[in-house]
């Protein structure tokens, strides 16, 4: 009846690797974008953009519910309690990291490096991936605190999840649960299997962010 | 400009001093820890008596609400003076052990089975909560605590009462939350749940369920209070503690347990049951430990 640590395990690992990458795949570009050139509003929005990377997880997590459940507005997608409305939380919560982190890493850029690129001929897309390898550092660090931020939350996935035993019972709402239930032991394997699995994710993207440094 | 922006901010710095320093200068006057079931707190009653108490005796009660399994094992623990519970059968080896001593029945209320209005799984009119449990077992989507709190211990009773092994069943969920949250799901996902009446009363215009099983006898939700026995746990307060429960099985307290919150449901939360000392510890119906 009580789900294994394996099975907890890889099931946070899928849904907030899900959540994450979707973050980079929509927060990426838009970083880009709001870096690439001043235009009206911008300051307004990366102040919007930095808010969002401070946002309370359990005020997003109500507020996914309250759009998911049954007389919601989304509701006949019947997604409440399911890993995908804890995935849509978790991306909510780690896009404004990944966009906010990648608008400061490209702006760190030699602001002529773009210009150089286009005048040796590369167009608009092969100066955005030239740039991105540049800004790689920065871009790494913005996966490594998006991951961090989400597999670590809690209430949103409470809120969202259920912390349903059979499918949507990750580490930290088992973690919760546990020490409400009173088996401190096993709230406190839990937080060390999360540990070493955010340990794990973040040597793995540091590896990759620090090779060919000197 | 610097300057004043300086003295401004020592400013603040002294004055969130001076506030921290009286919020957390201590109270001289005793405390005990009182270890109890999320129904006594989510339903206010503690919010009524604890106050009262504290005002009657001068001695400060900390509340702790967990489940029944987790009052129990902090009063194991020795991390707790005092506990208002409600699962005999886990309450038992406790006071076998000796970690639990002086206990008195407080009151008790019942729990029902609630589920969709339109009962897919035909538990209304059940002849028994074993046949209730059947139905469900067989159609219905069952949401549990799942926390080892004193309703989830009476689910799994009720379930090795009925011949089923809950392990089993495919459409048997465990939220492993408190019991508003769990009714939220049992809600959403249209099923079937085992709740104290009182949650269900104070949370029943927000829910699309109904109660659909309810009065037989082994739906009664007894609450005792016990001491924790400072012969074993030698930090635990037994005077103040004794003070306390004193307090809930007096006259006055239990005609307001009797009380709370009726006007507002047309029906008691809790009845009050507190025997004379030394009467047993089992339920005012039936002998049923």
């Amino acid at each position: 009846m009580q789900p294994g640590l394996l099975v907890i395990s890889v099931r946070t690992l899928a849904i907030s690797g899900v959540a994450t990458l979707l973050a980079i795949v929509v927060g990426v570009p838009i970083g880009y974008l709001i870096a690439r050139r001043p235009f009206f509003g911008r300051t307004a929005l990366l102040g919007f953009v930095n808010t969002g990377m401070g946002m309370p997880p359990v005020v997003v997590g109500l507020v996914v519910w309250l759009v998911l459940v049954r007389n919601g507005p989304f509701g006949p997608l019947g997604l409440i309690y399911t890993p995908s409305a804890m995935m849509l939380a978790q991306f909510l919560l780690a896009t404004p990291v990944i966009v906010g982190f990648t608008t400061a890493s490209f702006q760190a850029l030699p602001p002529r490096l773009s210009d150089l690129l286009r005048s040796l001929g590369a167009g608009p897309f092969r100066t955005a991936w030239l740039l991105a390898r540049e800004a790689h550092i920065g871009l790494l660090a913005a996966v490594m605190a998006a991951f961090g931020a989400v597999v670590s939350e809690v209430g949103a996935s409470m809120i969202v999840g259920g912390n349903l035993a059979r499918s949507t019972r990750v580490l930290t709402t088992a973690i919760v649960t546990e020490t409400s239930r009173g088996d401190v032991e096993r709230a406190l394997l839990l937080g060390i299997v999360l540990f070493a699995l955010s340990l794990v994710v973040s040597l793995v993207l540091t590896v990759v962010q620090q090779r060919n440094r000197p | 400009m610097k300057a004043r922006l300086r003295r401004q901010s020592l400013a603040a710095v002294v004055a969130l001093v001076v506030l921290a320093g009286g919020a957390i200068r201590a109270q001289p006057r005793t405390s005990i820890v009182l270890a109890t079931t999320t129904s006594t707190q989510d339903s206010g009653l503690l919010d009524v008596l604890v106050p009262r108490f504290e005002r009657e005796r001068d001695i400060e009660v900390k509340v702790i609400a967990v489940g029944t399994g987790a009052a129990l094992r902090m009063a194991a623990t020795g991390n707790a003076d005092v506990v208002l519970v409600h699962a005999p059968a886990a309450e038992q080896p406790y006071v076998d052990a000796g970690d639990l001593i002086d206990g008195r029945l407080i009151m008790h209320n019942d729990f029902v089975i609630v589920g969709p209005a339109d009962d897919p799984a035909g538990v209304r009119g059940s002849i028994s909560v074993e046949a209730a449990m059947r139905a469900v077992a067989q159609r219905g989507v069952f949401v549990s605590r799942g926390d080892q709190s004193g309703t989830h211990t009476q689910e799994l009773a009720l379930w090795k009462a009925a011949g089923i092994d809950p392990a089993r069943l495919d459409r048997r969920e465990e939220t492993g939350q408190g019991m508003g949250a769990t009714l939220n799901v049992a809600d959403q996902r249209r099923g079937y749940a085992l709740t104290d009446r009182g949650t269900y009363l104070a949370l029943r215009d927000r829910l699309a369920l109904g109660v659909l099983f309810e009065g037989d006898r082994r739906l009664q939700n007894l609450y005792h209070a016990y001491a924790v026995n400072p012969a074993k746990h030698p930090g635990a307060r037994l005077a103040p503690a004794l003070a306390f429960i004193e307090f809930l099985v007096s006259p006055a307290v239990q005609e307001e347990i009797g009380a709370f919150e009726r006007d507002e449901y047309g029906q008691s939360l809790f009845f009050p049951d507190a025997a004379p000392p030394g009467a047993p510890l089992s339920g005012p119906a039936d002998g049923r430990g």
